[in-house]
């Protein structure tokens, strides 16, 4: 049985004037390592409040742990841990009254459920005695992470916990993750970094308030419907321009140190590729390569959604 | 305005910025030439926002030297501030004004003269296709016109470098990628952007990339020398490698 499932929930603000969740339905199952990805405003949010009981859907139901969270809210929120994606704690309790506040909220001690938070606890406790408020960015998040396992919950939901923190407290945190879900823990995380998704079990892509594909992070890069190849050239302004100017290539954009290009005609790649460099790139450097999630995740954008409503009317390409 | 002779859009010559006995930004020493894209990255705490707010000409410098746009860091601040622009993630438009209202107030506090704000604002609309949203609040408008917006009123009065301090945060890739294309346009234009980021696919879109830990200026070149340099695959593992070596967190 999943341990979180929604099905058809919708969710809109404002008297049905903001659509922020539309018809969207996953489901987690235990153990798993969950990711909801996409990009501010998407409505990855609001589905966490939903799950976590703070919101009521429209429409649609939505279950956690098997229990309703229209029917039985109180029975989730013993059961689940919740990281809100702004930092919740108290800045002026130190990092031990913190922790001792989320443990006797949910009738338990720190000693009782030390062996739970002790790998990430360790990391922070020579600050114990600070002020939460005046931790790094990275050791909030630590904290934060401790107060949300404190009572041994048996699904964590963690709302965009690497947003805004650099790359290395990236890393840790995900390494964090891998040992929660090595001792059997159930997660679903949110982030608006599309190379994060590698790291889950499975993803769900959100755009707009809906979901776009739910599978493993491999399968959805795989269903990419065209043969993808990665130029680069001396001068990669004027190489963007000079393929998105041909009319043999189908899409263009940058990607890292290379553009993504797609072909009108994945048959004629070579001669295609030869004509452009002969024409006017005699520098142009040209490989196929596997597409990755983020590929994906824009053509999918692209193919569910009036782009010149988002992106404005110059912008049609 | 009396604009730089030199190539360089910026120099930095043993930059150091401490308080008390710390030491935020600790003998910047760099170049950035003009029209370059110059990616400035660093994990947190590092010292980026504190060497920012000095090239920005908000915070003098403890030691050291510095030009802006040829403006002295000490001395000439306002100058500074009347020849770059500056955006960020998380404060660069009124949402409550309009678009023109918006375009209107930061061409005044730029100084622009009110004739010169209503032809540069037509020509800017009609560029950016927003003729039909002019009297639109920022606030209703999607994300991607937001960003493009901003980032427009940001060099309205033309500047010779923009700040841009994460500009990209939780942006879809779509929208992420038109973004830096605006980028592009405005480097060829000869607008020099010296730009912050946590997407290290975009450290690679910069000509010239510079790493701060602890302090110092630990890596500054391009992101094909660097991933060389540094035996790696990805800016990602270069970025790693290097912020690895802090010892303040």
């Amino acid at each position: 049985m999943p341990v979180v499932e929604l099905s058809g929930v919708s969710k809109t603000y404002d008297h049905g004037r903001v659509e922020a969740v539309h018809d969207a339905s996953f489901a987690v199952e235990p153990g798993e390592l969950f990711g909801l990805i996409g990009p501010d405003g998407a409505g990855k949010t609001t589905i966490f409040r939903i799950l976590t009981t703070l919101l009521l859907a429209d429409s649609g139901v939505a279950t956690v742990a098997g229990f309703d969270t229209r029917r039985d809210p109180h029975e989730i929120r013993r059961r689940v841990g919740y990281m809100p994606g702004k930092f919740s704690l108290y800045q002026d309790l130190t990092v031990e009254e913190n922790l001792t506040f989320f443990a006797t909220v949910f009738n338990t001690t720190l000693q009782a459920n030390y062996e739970q938070i002790k790998d990430i606890y360790e990391q922070i406790k020579p600050f114990s005695n600070r002020p939460a408020g005046k931790l790094s960015g990275g050791m909030k998040q630590k904290l934060a992470l401790c107060c949300a396992l404190i009572h041994r919950p048996e699904i964590l939901f963690l709302d965009e916990p690497t947003t805004g923190v650099d790359v290395v407290s990236r890393k840790e945190f995900w390494d964090m993750l891998g040992r929660l879900k090595l001792q059997g823990m159930s997660i679903l995380v949110s982030t608006p970094y599309m190379d994060e998704a590698s790291l889950c079990d499975r993803v769900s892509l959100i755009q707009r308030g809906r979901i776009m594909a739910v599978d493993a992070p491999a399968a959805i890069a795989e269903a990419f419907p065209h043969v993808m190849f990665a130029a680069k050239a001396g001068n990669m302004y004027q190489l963007l321009t000079a393929l998105r100017a041909d009319p043999a290539i189908e899409s263009c954009y940058a990607f890292g140190e290379f553009l993504h290009v797609t072909l009108k005609d994945d048959h004629d790649s070579d001669r295609t590729f030869s004509r452009i460099a002969a024409d006017k790139l005699p520098d142009l450097d040209v490989r196929r390569i596997a597409p990755g999630i983020e590929d994906r995740f824009i053509r999918l954008m692209l193919a569910t959604e009036d782009v010149s409503e988002t992106h404005g009317p110059r912008d049609q390409r | 305005m009396a604009p730089a002779t030199s190539d360089k859009a910026m120099t930095c010559r043993k930059l150091t910025k401490r308080f008390g006995g710390f030491t935020a930004v600790d003998g910047l020493t760099f170049d950035v030439d003009r029209g370059e894209i110059f990616g400035f990255l660093g994990a947190n705490g590092a010292g980026k926002t504190t060497a920012m707010r000095i090239l920005c000409g908000l915070s003098h410098p403890t030691s050291g030297e510095a030009t802006v746009a040829g403006f002295d860091v000490y001395r000439e601040t306002e100058q500074i501030k009347a020849n770059i622009g500056y955006m960020s993630q998380r404060f660069s438009l009124y949402e409550n004004l309009t678009v023109v209202e918006n375009i209107t107030f930061f061409g005044g506090v730029y100084g622009l003269s009110r004739p010169e704000i209503r032809r540069r604002s037509e020509a800017l609309i009609s560029t950016l296709g927003l003729d039909n949203e002019a009297a639109t609040l920022v606030g209703a408008l999607p994300v991607g016109w937001k960003q493009k917006l901003a980032f427009s009123v940001a060099v309205f009065h033309r500047p010779q470098i923009v700040f841009l301090d994460e500009p990209t945060g939780g942006v879809d890739p779509v929208t992420r990628r038109q973004f830096w294309d605006l980028l592009y346009e405005a480097a060829a234009s000869g607008i020099t952007v010296f730009v912050t980021t946590h997407y290290m696919d975009e450290a690679e879109y910069c000509n010239r990339i510079s790493v701060m830990v602890d302090g110092r200026l630990e890596a500054l070149d391009s992101p094909a020398n660097l991933k060389r340099q540094f035996n790696a695959q990805s800016m990602n593992e270069v970025f790693l490698q290097l912020a690895r070596r802090a010892e303040r967190s």
